[in-house]
């Protein structure tokens, strides 16, 4: 069976139309150099260098964290498509949406996999600052890279903040509710936060409850309508687009600096 | 066994696991040379090699094996939306022996005048077709296949349809940020949910701009950078993954403090007996009645912040500090100072609080601001 199928193969890298979508051609990648024209010739790999010193392939020093962030990302990516198909971000609408996505939904796997995906990429994200740490790799000339990367990390923990809110159920809105209540305690802007009190003419607050950070985060007073539309938007939108842009700058940089950290 | 459920209870109690932790921190990660050399003889580093790991994997198995026969430490840690932070502790715990393994052995090289082993395998180039390509290709079946049977296995959590009119008790944020919620026990809201997460990013991301030592870049090592490792890990290991665990496993009802085998009994009743400091100057030590005017309340709180920012740093950089100002000089100090006074602050109130009962240093709830 595997002779035919080496032997189709063979002749459907010689048509027109792989030639035509691969660079490479059909030519079995076996020499040096096709090895090094693959990686050259794909957009996806050629993320990466054509060679590499070879501690930097090792899963003791590597830990494949980052990359399996990013992969993890992809799977969020995918599957948050997916359950955007079925989930209004409503009060009406979203728990029951939530229900049918398991009971109803082919396939009604998608919210697990998104859900301890989300948590999988927190931890990854974390491991790999620690790995990043413990090699020493935020040193000159990855400094930038490093604040990239703590940004990402604040990015992916507000992604999965925002993500929290959107079941809809006592766990969603009450986990929101203990985090925005911090917000109205920032200090000048929130309305329970010190010094909000002097932002004042006469009578006139300007930082009241309807006016200062939690308001501004929550698109009212307290979890509800506003909050679940603000939320929803910021992450299937806002935030994907902002992470987005920063793991352009950080994968490119870890290129421009030199590629992965190494003793010198 | 019920003796030994009740002293491990006991043991759990933040004052007591606090103080624990910090009396075996700095020997198990020496921040100079001093300690180094302590857990050197006390022969800590061993934990750091393949029996050590194997050791530390089996009694963390051995307690949750234990744990899981217990009915209430079931209840917290099958939790579905718990289960991600027992898989994080035992992914913390490898990772930290993974590298500490790997910087003793280093440390050990070193010390015999070899370069670490890193730069011994850097010097064979490899190409990226196939050989990392492959090991990414492993690593995404794995994690994928990891995902759909964590997926399969455990439903994800879905509690009745929200109702803003009745709250749960304990309100919980989500895991990541618990570590934050506990150091609400601590602190006010805007320092523990405003300021304190601004200074943790902004101390971040100031790390390669704190830790000039050119040494130590691109493998794993502590000898060559012992300060900072510690210090990291410190923030790591117990300001980050003990506050989320705490957080997660051992707070209950009210917010109040339960042990792993304890009940959550929303009952449960603790005393208030907290008072500020400075109702402590003035009505226990001077006997008199709190003063109207504000500042002259709070001029006891005003004096210790001002002598902690302003004096502790000018000090520290002339006596034990003394080679960290040199190599930073004066701005980059003073940043760093800021920094860890600041981290240090968190432990210290804790004391504050577990030993003297004290809930703030500067309390001034007209405006809001309490310290």
């Amino acid at each position: 069976m595997s002779e035919g199928n080496n032997k189709f193969l063979e002749n459907f890298k010689k048509t027109q139309l792989y030639r035509a979508i691969f660079r490479t051609g059909g030519a079995p990648i076996s020499t040096h150099k096709q090895r090094i024209l693959v990686t050259l010739n794909n957009v996806f790999l050629h993320l990466h260098p054509i060679r590499l010193p070879k501690h930097a392939v090792k899963v003791k020093y590597t830990w494949c964290m980052g990359g399996l962030s990013f992969f993890v990302f992809l799977v969020l990516t995918i599957t948050g498509i997916l359950l955007m198909f079925y989930y209004r971000p409503t009060v009406e609408y979203a728990y029951g949406d939530i229900i049918d996505l398991s009971e109803q939904v082919p396939l009604g796997l998608m919210r697990e996999i998104h859900r301890w995906g989300a948590h999988l990429m927190v931890i990854t994200v974390w491991l790999h600052m620690f790995r990043v740490f413990m090699t020493g790799s935020y040193k000159p000339p990855r400094e930038f890279n490093w604040m990239v990367g703590v940004i990402l990390l604040v990015l992916t923990m507000l992604m999965s903040f925002t993500g929290y809110l959107l079941p809809w159920d006592q766990l969603a809105i009450w986990a929101i509710t203990v985090g925005s209540n911090m917000a109205g305690a920032t200090p000048l802007l929130g309305a329970s936060g010190p010094g909000a009190s002097l932002l004042a003419i006469g009578d006139v607050n300007f930082v009241h409850a309807a006016s200062d950070a939690r308001f501004a985060m929550l698109g009212g007073r307290f979890v509800g309508e506003g909050a679940l539309l603000r939320f929803y938007v910021l992450h299937c939108i806002g935030l994907p687009f902002v992470i987005m842009i920063f793991m352009i700058v950080h994968f490119w940089r870890v290129r421009k600096d030199g590629g992965i950290s190494g003793p010198t | 066994m019920e003796s030994l459920k009740a002293i491990i209870n006991a043991a759990c109690a933040p004052e007591i696991m606090f103080t624990a932790i910090l009396l075996v921190f700095f020997f198990l990660f020496p921040p100079n040379d001093w300690f180094y050399k302590a857990s050197k003889k006390l022969g800590l580093n061993k934990l750091w090699t393949k029996n050590g790991g194997i050791g530390i994997f089996v009694v963390m198995i051995l307690f949750f094996a234990f744990g899981l026969s217990d009915d209430n430490f079931r209840l917290i840690v099958i939790k579905p939306d718990n289960v991600p932070i027992v898989g994080l502790l035992f992914l913390v715990v490898f990772f930290l022996w993974l590298s500490l393994k790997q910087a003793w052995e280093n440390d050990k090289r070193i010390e015999e005048g070899k370069p670490p082993a890193e730069a011994d395998d850097a010097k064979e180039k490899v190409l990226v077709w196939p050989d990392l390509v492959y090991i990414e290709l492993i690593a995404l079946v794995v994690i994928s296949a990891l995902l759909l049977v964590w997926a399969i296995g455990l439903g994800a959590p879905l509690e009745e349809p929200a109702n803003p009119t009745v709250s749960p008790n304990p309100s919980k944020a989500p895991w990541y940020f618990l570590g934050l919620q506990e150091m609400l026990v601590y602190f006010d809201p805007w320092i523990a949910g405003v300021v304190f997460p601004t200074v943790i990013i902004l101390g971040f991301m100031a790390i390669p701009f704190l830790d000039n030592n050119p040494k130590g870049c691109g493998y794993y090592s502590v000898k060559d950078r012992k300060m900072a490792v510690s210090i990291f890990l410190f923030f790591w290991l117990v300001l980050w993954i003990f506050l989320i665990s705490t957080g997660t496993f051992l707070r209950g009802p009210n917010w109040n403090f339960f042990g792993p085998f304890e009940y959550w009994d929303p009952h449960k009743l603790v005393a208030l007996t907290n008072l500020n400091l400075s109702e402590l100057i003035y009505m226990i030590i001077l006997k008199r009645p709190l003063p109207e005017n504000i500042f002259l309340r709070e001029a006891g709180g005003f004096i210790v912040m001002g002598i902690y920012f302003g004096l502790i740093p000018l000090i520290l950089a002339k006596t034990f500090l003394k080679d960290v100002y040199q190599r930073l000089g004066p701005v980059r100090y003073s940043i760093f100072i800021v920094f860890l006074l600041l981290a240090i602050s968190l432990p210290i109130k804790m004391y504050l609080r577990w030993g003297f009962n004290i809930k703030y240093i500067i309390a001034i709830p007209e405006f809001f601001f309490n310290i």
